[in-house]
């Protein structure tokens, strides 16, 4: 059975299609504005490139912020539920998903069944998301890549006071007024947002397996810091932004649709 | 070769000096100063006897000591006073601590507090001061003392820096907005996001269904009203109620929250009856200042502070 699964995000657009189990095409786009158009050109060119034609496909469930724009989806769950149900599949011990995305931080806690025990998420403020990254590294001019490489070349811990972005990008320019050098604006901006997804994770409660997915989860500098926040252990797979894709073709697979 | 143009910058309000020609500040017995040194902007007010004399409104800069200078030298641009002959200083706001010329610091609240006393009349019950990086709801009694208080300092939504990031994002002069957010057939639901950030690309992709910069102006105006609206109902309003600060000029987002709210802020008009008469320019993002500038002067007079003025008024 050919299956899909697309994630429409704040962001980016991911979608996974998998055969019998197996992924047989992938692919990511920036959303941007025209959100179904988007989602629309990815699909075609993920299918071509997987040999396909829509025809081929028995069901396509979407998932994220937008997913009501794909509107030839047979269905869609939360990002919570393709969350958890992607990260169950690679890891059956996981207990605790932390979804660092562009507009939105989540905290899952799932059973050993890959049940959803509880859940926190933050959709309401740029602090703690791919977003505020984005802003501080427009301050900084220094590219988010180049962000998470050189944190680990911090030798001062520097607390950020502001948590909103926007009083976040002045507190940077003053940090560069007083010549703060670059890795430690750098490692102070990580702790930042790692702080704030690691008090979302407490509120559920943080259990290992750890694992950490979205697109913030590529980044090495935040991944540190988030560990060094949790004091546990983190999981990051591989290609962590395209788990909520994952997730949806792995309901698109069971037939579960909400 | 093409004239390189310099960007425009719609968030950049207009700077103000003025100084009152019906006092002498050279007969003066006290003369005292506030400098409010907020995060977007930095006031001056001379206060002479417990008169208002001068004031200058600038901009903060990179730093406060020199954001607080400059705001000084404007304030007294039109004098002949010079900072010697300054009695007592206060500093106040973000930056109070880092007033080189203040012999002491108060917190804004209790300034803004006393601040709007003083220009808007002791009938003043609640005082919400709206300024460029948070917003303060305040409880006051007859004298402007501060009876309980609530802050958001936290989040950029629903303060004047907020609407700065909004003006520069949809080019239109800040002043311009509350204006012609009227300018509409209809009321446009207000924009859905909290976060300043996440409603820039709302914003973005408003423009791109083309709904018109007016009812964009409109939604944005609305939504900070709403976002005033869960502090003020946390602390209540009793009136006469009167905010202060940047966005008391702006009639987009006031009216639409006077709506919201049911209870009309007070007229933006002096509370002293000359002071009316003569015309001096009553400017909200003054309470600060104002209020620390009277602290001097009721602390010289009881004796709680000496003058450290260094020269005599040369007559």
């Amino acid at each position: 059975m050919i299956v899909a699964g697309i994630d429409v995000g704040g962001k980016n657009v991911h979608i996974v299609i998998k055969k019998d189990g197996q992924i047989i095409g992938k692919g990511t786009s920036p959303t941007g504005i025209k959100k179904a158009e988007a989602v629309e050109a990815l699909y075609e060119q993920v299918l071509k490139q997987a040999g396909l034609t829509r025809k081929d496909v028995e069901r396509v469930v979407a998932t994220g912020s937008a997913a009501k724009r794909v509107a030839f989806a047979n269905g869609s769950i939360s990002d919570i539920a393709a969350d958890a149900r992607g990260v169950i599949k690679l890891f059956p011990n996981a207990r605790t998903v932390i979804d660092v995305g562009a507009e939105e931080g989540r905290s899952i806690k799932v059973s050993p069944e890959g049940k959803i025990l509880d859940f926190a998420i933050n959709d309401k403020c740029a602090a703690g998301t791919g977003t505020f990254l984005e802003a501080m590294s427009r301050a900084l001019e220094v590219s988010v890549e180049e962000m998470s490489k050189i944190a680990f070349d911090s030798t001062k811990a520097i607390p950020m006071n502001a948590q909103c972005a926007v009083f976040g990008e002045s507190e940077v320019v003053s940090l560069i007024h007083q010549k703060t050098p670059n890795p430690d604006i750098s490692r102070a901006v990580m702790d930042a947002i790692a702080g704030r997804m690691g008090s979302l994770a407490r509120i559920v409660g943080l259990e290992k397996d750890v694992v950490v997915v979205g697109g913030m989860a590529k980044n090495e500098g935040f991944v540190d810091s988030l560990k060094k926040n949790i004091e546990i252990p983190v999981i990051v797979p591989d290609d962590p932004d395209y788990m909520g894709a994952l997730g949806a073709a792995e309901a698109a697979l069971a037939g579960v649709l909400e | 070769m093409a004239q390189q143009e310099k960007p425009v910058e719609f968030w950049r309000w207009p700077e103000t000096n003025w100084v009152n020609p019906d006092v002498d500040w050279k007969k003066g017995k006290w003369i005292t100063t506030g400098v409010d040194v907020g995060s977007v902007s930095t006031q001056a007010v001379v206060m002479v006897d417990g008169e208002f004399f001068a004031f200058g409104n600038t901009r903060t800069g990179s730093d406060s000591p020199n954001s607080a200078r400059k705001g000084m030298d404007y304030a007294l641009e039109k004098t002949e006073m010079k900072i010697e002959n300054i009695d007592y200083c206060i500093g106040t706001g973000y930056g109070r601590v880092n007033v080189p010329m203040a012999q002491q610091s108060i917190t804004e609240i209790s300034c803004h507090a006393r601040g709007a006393n003083f220009m808007y009349g002791p009938e003043v019950k609640t005082v919400m001061d709206m300024g460029g990086q948070d917003c303060k709801v305040i409880n006051v009694d007859d004298r402007g003392k501060v009876l309980n208080f609530m802050m958001n300092d936290k989040c950029a939504a629903g303060t004047g820096r907020g609407m700065e990031v909004f003006a520069d994002l949809i080019r239109v002069p800040v002043w311009d907005i509350g204006p012609r957010s009227f300018q509409i057939k209809k009321q446009p639901p207000p924009i859905s996001t909290t976060c300043v950030v996440f409603a820039k690309s709302e914003v973005v992709g408003l423009l791109e269904q083309g709904v018109s910069e007016n009812e964009i102006m409109a939604a944005y105006c609305s939504a900070m009203a709403h976002r005033i609206m869960e502090l003020l109902n946390r602390l209540g309003v009793k009136e006469k109620f009167v905010i202060t600060g940047g966005i008391a000029k702006n009639e987009g987002v006031v009216k639409r929250l006077e709506k919201e709210l049911g209870i009309k802020t007070a007229e933006q008009v002096w509370a002293n009856p000359k002071y009316r008469k003569k015309n001096y320019p009553f400017d909200t993002q003054l309470a600060g200042a104002l209020g620390a500038a009277l602290f001097g002067q009721a602390f010289l007079k009881m004796g709680k502070a000496k003058s450290v003025r260094k020269t005599g008024i040369v007559e």
